[in-house]
């Protein structure tokens, strides 16, 4: 009977181990997603056309070649994938190489030692740093370091209009905010929405607010912001731009319901091309989708594309630039050397051959590489690829996004108090006051 | 003699003394219960309640904050807004879920064919899940491209996300679409329990079918009402995918919930120690309720609820 009551009760001492060695194993890592098999690394990446064709036959390629380095990728949504991967970094699941936006975000990474310095492994190859634009490195760039490789193509935000509705009105896109006011009141008496704007997804309502601020105050305004300098945000170009945003509101500049409209679904595409609203001040990215599902709005020369208008008295340089100056990958601190070493084999051979640049160019964006005036100016969307190329080339201050560039902790209380700013729920003044208890943060 | 004692202990266990040896037989069979309990219940809360007080991103290194992340949280005008939005919720939820699915409930507890065919289709909603019922809700309500402007019903193109106050109001609809049929099915298990004769009882005596309704089906119910009220009460503190995907806890703040203030200040934020702070206040609300709602069904829980009670 003893025996008996022994065996049983090593067996429910093996039962209740068993979830805990089956963690354990699980919490070292090696059979967890972020890992690949043999001498490879894997990689996460955004889903979505055209980039998730061009980014996997880019790594096919480069697996074809290099059989015992293969990539493994795993594809995304956006926002979805912006959580996933501080998750898995804070999990230390992360892929082999990750995927970002530099800035801010890379900076929590590096200065929790979660992405590998390339400082001196861009010494030692000049050739791939110098092909690319010089300014790309900017946001990957922390303390004087570089942490992630620069890639894809660079995205200015443009003020694209319905080149149809400005030929009905007679009149011409806005060169200055006096224009944007007057265009306001001309579209809405003719019925159509002056302004499109996804503004649930926030970011979107950022960008005025990007390009406002550059225009009234200058890039030294936000530069202040980003160094987290005292009172940084009660700067009067601050409260300026939030009251010049109030009265564009207030005048109905964007188009009714705009806080439940999302820039995910491409809505605020949707009504530009089909002439429900007149203009839309979005990213260049945006430019390729609306060619595709735009019903030959694109094709027939019917969108328009300007800069941002200036503002009088602003001290902001108008060719000054906002957006995202490139795209970036990092290498995991705690991958494998053969892992890291496969990686960055694919930073230099693999990501930005002369194939993907095509690809790029071919869906209306402008890769970030050196040398390609030729293949833009042959390009069937050569004008607006010149436009961009030209915008982003000649800015003397190109800002990336803020929700980029700022940490995430501020970013997330920017985008909220831009909501509510929009919304008309807090004044001009304590969205000032409510950024400016985020510095430092 | 042994072999029916052992049938007897068989068919009424409780009657026939335990030895010690079941007694310890049985204790064993709890553990592994136990160590899942330990595991992936308590631990976690342990956790938790260890990470309110630490300053920590998510990513970086842990430190000690004290009692920073709680001051800081408790003295945010943002956590009220999203108590007092969460109580909202919860409570309006509760008025307009509950006389419906008790209404349905009872109609669907008929014997009638066609009564079983509707209850197939008011149980349908259940069977979506939240982000695909968000996304559908979002495209049909767009005030540009929706469901009004395809019908050519342009006053029905509100903006029913983009102003606050329709924005909540919707979040109570579509929760009350979704959940309505998961209450109804409950509703409709007990009034099938209730026993036929009370009603027969009734009839003889007089009484209609209002009567009947509240003086046998309501009380009979009670405890059908407890449980519901505490499944609603208690799961409207984490209503979450729903909301993130219809609204994200827009516009403005007008649809952020204590569950959501807690998903954005620690995963879009990187601030862990405050969302833990919010955490440890959902799991107190959710157990204080949940004590509160089994203490409304009094001492006799236990009691049977058949005829001759």
């Amino acid at each position: 009977m003893k025996q008996f009551q022994s065996s049983r009760r090593s067996f429910l001492a093996l039962a209740a181990v068993t979830p805990f060695a089956v963690m354990a194993t699980s919490a070292c890592g090696t059979s967890g997603p972020g890992s690949a098999s043999g001498g490879g690394a894997s990689m996460w990446f955004l889903s979505g056309e055209p980039n998730q064709t061009t980014i996997q036959k880019a790594v096919d390629a480069f697996g074809s070649s290099n059989p015992d380095n293969k990539i493994a990728v795993t594809y995304f949504q956006n926002d979805a994938y912006k959580t996933k991967i501080k998750t898995a970094i804070g999990a230390g699941q992360a892929p082999t190489i990750v995927y970002g936006w530099g800035g801010g975000t890379l900076k929590t990474y590096a200065e929790a030692n979660q992405v590998e310095d390339l400082t001196s492994w861009f010494e030692a190859n000049p050739d791939l740093k110098n092909k690319f634009f010089p300014a790309s490195f900017g946001a990957a760039t922390v303390n004087g370091k570089i942490y992630a490789l620069p890639n894809q193509y660079v995205a200015p935000v443009v003020l694209f209009y319905n080149k149809e509705l400005f030929e009905k009105a007679g009149v011409q896109p806005p060169k200055t905010w006096d224009d944007v006011m007057s265009l306001v009141k001309t579209f809405n008496d003719m019925g159509v929405a002056p302004f499109s704007l996804g503004g649930q997804s926030r970011w979107t309502s950022m960008m005025w607010l990007e390009y406002l601020l550059d225009r009234i105050g200058g890039a030294e305004v936000f530069k202040a912001i980003f160094e987290g300098k005292p009172n940084a945000w009660m700067d009067p170009a601050v409260i300026e731009t939030g009251t010049k945003i109030q009265e564009l509101v207030s005048a109905d500049g964007f188009i009714k319901g705009f806080s439940s409209i999302t820039a995910d679904s491409k809505a605020d595409q949707a009504l530009l091309f089909t002439g429900k609203a007149a203009m839309l001040l979005q990213g260049s990215w945006t430019y390729g989708p609306m060619k595709k599902e735009g019903q030959n709005f694109v094709q027939d020369g019917k969108l328009g594309f300007v800069t941002f208008p200036t503002v009088a008295g602003g001290k902001g340089d108008p060719k000054n630039g906002v957006g995202n100056p490139a795209q970036y990958m990092s290498i995991s601190a705690k991958a494998t050397d053969k892992e890291k070493e496969t990686a960055k084999k694919f930073f230099k051979e693999g990501i930005m051959t002369d194939t993907v640049i095509d690809a790029y160019i071919n869906s209306g964006s402008v890769p970030i590489v050196n040398g390609i005036e030729d293949k833009l100016a042959t390009s069937p969307d050569k004008d607006f690829l010149n436009f961009v190329y030209d915008l982003a080339k000649n800015a003397p201050n190109f800002q990336q996004s803020w929700d980029q560039a700022l940490s995430p902790t501020a970013a997330e209380a920017l985008l909220n108090n831009i909501d509510q700013l929009f919304l008309k729920s807090i004044t001009p003044q304590q969205f000032a006051e409510n950024m400016n208890a985020t510095l430092g943060k | 003699m042994s072999s029916t004692t052992t049938h007897r202990a068989a068919a009424a266990p409780r009657k026939i003394e335990q030895t010690g040896q079941q007694k310890s037989a049985l204790a064993w069979l709890t553990v592994p219960a136990l160590i899942f309990f330990v595991v992936f219940a308590l631990a976690p809360l342990v956790g938790v309640l260890v990470l309110s007080f630490a300053n920590w991103d998510g990513i970086g290194a842990i430190g000690a904050a004290g009692l920073e992340n709680w001051s800081s949280v408790l003295s945010d005008p943002g956590l009220y807004n999203a108590l007092g939005l969460t109580f909202l919720i919860m409570i309006v939820s509760w008025l307009v879920q509950t006389p419906i699915s008790l209404l349905l409930g009872v109609f669907t507890a008929g014997t009638q064919r066609y009564r079983a065919a509707l209850a197939v289709l008011y149980f349908l909603p259940l069977l979506l899940s939240s982000a695909a019922v968000a996304i559908a809700y979002k495209a049909l309500l767009d005030p540009n491209f929706g469901l009004a402007m395809g019908l050519g019903l342009p006053f029905l193109a509100q903006d029913w996300l983009g102003v606050p106050q329709l924005a909540l109001g919707l979040v109570i609809f579509v929760i009350a679409w979704q959940f309505v049929p998961f209450h109804t099915l409950i509703y409709q298990g007990g009034v099938r329990q209730i026993p036929k004769s009370l009603y027969e009882a009734a009839q003889i005596d007089g009484a209609g079918i209002i009567k009947q309704f509240f003086h046998i089906t309501l009380p009979q119910l009670k405890y059908t009402i407890i449980t519901s009220s505490t499944l609603m009460v208690v799961g409207s503190l984490t209503y979450f995918d729903l909301i993130f995907v219809l609204t994200g806890g827009g516009p403005g703040n007008s649809t952020r919930i204590l569950a959501l203030d807690m998903y954005l200040r620690g995963f879009r934020a990187n601030l862990m120690g405050p969302a833990s702070v919010i955490a440890v206040i959902l799991v107190v609300i959710g157990l204080v309720l949940a004590l509160f709602l089994q203490r409304l069904g009094g001492k006799d829980k236990q009691g049977s609820q058949l005829e001759g009670l």
